[in-house]
């Protein structure tokens, strides 16, 4: 006999089916091999309010418009792929689930912004990896290498718990006023990964780090607006994080 | 076409392919090519743990971990390989510490250890603390610790390069792998690497099923690159189902939330698994779990209003705990179900976790092309691969530990192996199997579109080659199977451009799934036994005399073009461990 769940698939999908809605999307479509000019398109589909915006996005992409480019992979807020501009605030498109976003009205997806759109809702993350890059995102130790594991205090391995949770999904970033005027900012993401290094206790290039963010571009840069903090899928406090290097950055303790 | 040359080209960029470049850069020149950004390889989504006997918080020692690894996998471990993976688990915890990975911690600062399922004291007595953790996200921090460190190595990576050919030339009537054809997504641009050494380190390939824990993207593209080319794949029929995926949509809940004292329960509230597993209870081995909560749906013990799922009960359990130990997934609970894990149980159902086969491979990391002979210059490492460490089914947090022990081993012996040997000269026009395929795609005006026969075949496979299975329902599958490869012949897709084409990915990605599915079919077919995850209703025991062997399935092409797979096998290497009945 077959496993049992799927001999009610039949029966689910009927009820399932009661309590599909009708929304439109309302995509920020450009593809430079057709045109130029980044235009929006409208799409009606029937969709059950408790699915996320990514299955919206699948529905159009598998039924309607095999064109729609967007990426993807865990679909759970994991792999952070998809962040994306939904109804105007940035998003990650698999941890948003339709009823949450008044599906009355045509939900807007846009790319993120600050970074060149390559098509529909892809853009270059090549900058943002970068600047991720340049902020020495790796533990450096000195010495001789111990036998066995470094001892951290489990109030030490607390102090930057916080900054271990990115997805370096750009949300964050791309999210920011600054980082929209000025590319060459790095952006609250790499400064969360520079956080999460300086306040490692087993950490010992701090100094450099605090640094390479000293810099015009730095930290200095942050006019403290919380789109970050607001944006990030993962509850990071951003702004908190970047307030600490900005501290520590003054009185050289961390 | 451009054409690249590489000492060596790393095929993914997952755990076992990051911490492989880690070691292939130190030593030869590199270049891992990833459909993905690293970051977003599936090794991220990994939550419980990685099993290694440091013994931080109580008595534990290698050679336990090596018997609950060879009695989880139901006796079809090879035995000198779980060694290995247990002996060295203890150096790959501590080389990750050593990298920078935040893990939970002791009161004393060592690393911290909970219990998981089927890691049991002194050959299964009791539970025994061994699975080191950050969190229920350790996956997370062992891919972004690897990703950091290959950073601080200077690895090339290719970005969003999709590998979709093997090449392969013969030498002396030898096989030897010559590199590489990888499609560009950017630009639709298709690239030869030419490489002395190649490592698959590409994942799994649970997208074949419908209620699954796999990314979108886990699609099997190295398994079906090496088997089109005539490699052969190992116990494609093992494939482990997660007892706690969220009900119909499959997200993982770690076992870590049953090694923090979960509770499953059924609709009267019964803690079930005491009937099933007295001593390890819900912490029994996967397959034996999931088996466990189909037996109470199937007898009218399931909850809801369909009685299709069971409950993962964490409300006993303190908030703080929840808070400290399980985070990330009482936010999928209340994200995905609106549910409060504090104080309501969490409706969960087995979900498609695991390919324990792929492509074979020695304890080096090297291809087999037969039960014996190695392809030079071509390895494996990971889900990817079947060494075998994981047998017919795995343990919890033993794959974590895979990538890091044998994604470390491929890296050194395939750099190594590079730093001696020539290139292999490319076979005449290296390119040409991907530009037919690419170009047949793209040009198709077919009638067949591919989330058709993906959902097709999701469907089939849930239905008829999960958690339960008998001659008839694998029968239905291979004969669906067989259809929906014969309708691929007449897919289309409706982007015709060469710019981040995901459309037509999708498709190849399709292509890929339906031959492994047919693998896996065609191999659960043969084995007329119960062992591990796989497990035949019409023949419910384990049968060592006639099954006590890996299968090997292989491709042949016949004269007319057709295809068919071949079956053959190879022997289990057993050492100090005899097969005795598994009790949990």
């Amino acid at each position: 006999m077959a496993t049992p769940t799927m001999d009610k698939v039949a029966a689910d999908d009927a009820a399932a089916a009661s309590h599909l809605i009708t929304v439109t999307f309302r995509i920020r479509r450009f593809n430079p091999e057709v045109s130029a000019e980044a235009t929006w398109e409208d799409f009606q589909l029937e969709i059950d309010p408790k699915e996320r915006v990514l299955d919206g996005l699948h529905k159009i992409k598998w039924e309607l418009d095999g064109s729609l480019t967007f990426r993807r992979s865990c679909a759970h807020g994991i792999c952070g792929s998809d962040a994306m501009r939904i109804n105007g605030k940035n998003r990650l498109a698999c941890k948003t689930l339709i009823k949450d976003i008044n599906p009355a009205k045509p939900i807007t997806v846009e790319p993120i912004k600050g970074l060149t759109v390559l098509k529909d809702l892809v853009v270059d993350m090549e900058p943002f990896f970068q600047a991720y890059r340049d902020v020495m995102p790796f533990l450096v130790t000195t010495g001789n290498e111990p036998t066995r594991e470094r001892l951290q205090s489990a109030e030490d391995r607390e102090r930057f718990d916080d900054t271990t949770k990115c997805i370096l999904c750009a949300a964050c970033t791309s999210s920011c006023p600054v980082f929209w005027n000025d590319g060459q900012y790095f952006g609250p993401a790499a400064i969360v990964n520079a956080h999460r290094f300086i306040f490692d206790s087993r950490d010992e290039a701090g100094e450099q780090r605090l640094e390479i963010l000293n810099d015009k571009d730095g930290v200095w840069r942050c006019r403290t607006t919380f789109n970050c903090t607001d944006a990030c899928p993962r509850g990071i406090e951003v702004t908190k994080a970047i307030q600490e290097v900005k501290r520590a950055l003054i009185t050289r303790r961390y | 076409m451009k054409i690249h040359k590489y000492d060596t080209v790393i095929v993914g960029a997952g755990g076992a392919g990051m911490r492989a470049a880690i070691e292939a850069t130190k030593r030869s020149r590199t270049a891992v090519l990833t459909k993905l950004y690293p970051t977003r390889s599936h090794t991220g989504a990994a939550q419980g743990g990685m099993a290694a006997a440091l013994a931080n918080v109580e008595e534990d020692n290698w050679e336990w971990h090596t018997f609950d690894t060879i009695k989880g996998g139901d006796y079809l471990v090879d035995q000198d390989a779980a060694e290995i993976l247990a002996k060295e688990a203890i150096d790959a915890v501590l080389d990750l510490e050593k990298m920078g990975l935040p893990f939970n911690r002791t009161p004393d600062g060592t690393i911290d250890q909970r219990r998981f399922g089927g890691h049991s004291r002194n050959h299964g007595e009791a539970p025994v603390r061994r699975s080191c953790y950050a969190a229920d996200r350790t996956g997370h921090m062992i891919l972004q610790t690897l990703y950091q460190n290959c950073v601080k190595e200077g690895v090339e990576f290719f970005n969003e390069f999709y590998v979709l050919d093997q090449l392969i030339t013969e030498v002396d009537g030898v096989k030897k792998s010559a590199g590489v054809v990888a499609y560009e997504l950017a630009t639709g641009e298709i690239h030869v690497f030419q490489a002395k050494a190649v490592i698959y380190a590409s994942g799994g390939t649970g997208k074949f099923f419908k209620v699954t824990s796999n990314a979108h993207t886990l699609t099997g593209d190295g398994q079906a690159a090496c088997y089109r080319r005539g490699l052969p794949l190992e116990d494609m029929e093992f494939f482990q189902f997660h007892p706690t995926g969220i009900w119909r949509m499959g997200i993982l809940l770690t076992e870590g939330a049953r090694g923090e004292g979960g509770i499953l329960r059924n609709k009267d509230g019964e803690r079930f698994m005491e009937k099933y597993a007295p001593v390890m209870k819900d912490l029994a081995s996967r397959d034996v779990v999931s088996r466990s909560i189909y037996t109470e749906i199937r007898e009218g013990r399931g909850c809801g209003p369909e009685g299709d799922h069971v409950y993962l009960d964490l409300t006993h359990l303190p908030p703080e705990q929840l808070d400290a130990k399980l985070p990330d997934i009482t936010e999928f609970a209340r994200t995905y179900l609106g549910i409060e894990p504090y104080t309501d149980p969490i409706p969960i159902q087995p979900t498609a976790h695991y390919a324990m086969g792929g492509i074979p491979t020695n304890v080096q990391g090297e291809v087999l092309a037969d039960n014996t002979t190695v392809v030079p210059g071509l390895y494996a490492a990971g889900e990817v691969a079947c060494v075998s460490v994981h047998g017919a089914n795995r343990l919890g947090t033993n794959s974590l530990l895979d990538i890091n022990v044998f994604g470390k081993r491929a890296g050194i012996a395939a750099a190594e192996y590079s730093a001696t040997a020539d290139y292999v000269e490319l076979p005449e026009n290296p390119a040409s199997f991907v530009q037919e395929q690419v170009e047949r795609l793209r040009n198709s005006t077919g009638s067949e579109r591919v989330s058709v026969l993906r959902k097709e075949l999701q469907e089939t496979m849930d239905a008829n080659v999960m958690v339960f299975r008998t001659e008839q329902t694998i029968k239905t599958a291979v004969e669906k199977i067989a259809e929906l490869r014969e309708r691929y012949q007449n897919v289309s897709v409706q982007d015709k451009g060469k710019r981040f084409n995901t459309d037509l990915l999708e498709a190849i990605e399709l292509g890929n799934l339906l031959d492994l599915a047919e693998v896996m079919a065609v191999s659960a077919l043969a084995r007329k036994e119960s062992r591990g995850g796989h497990y035949r209703e019409d023949y419910p025991n384990r049968d060592d005399v006639n099954f006590m062997r890996h299968t090997m399935a292989y491709r042949e092409v016949a004269d007319d073009g057709k295809d068919s797979i071949r079956l053959d096998y190879k022997p289990v290497v057993q050492t100090r461990y005899q097969p005795m009945e598994r009790k949990y």
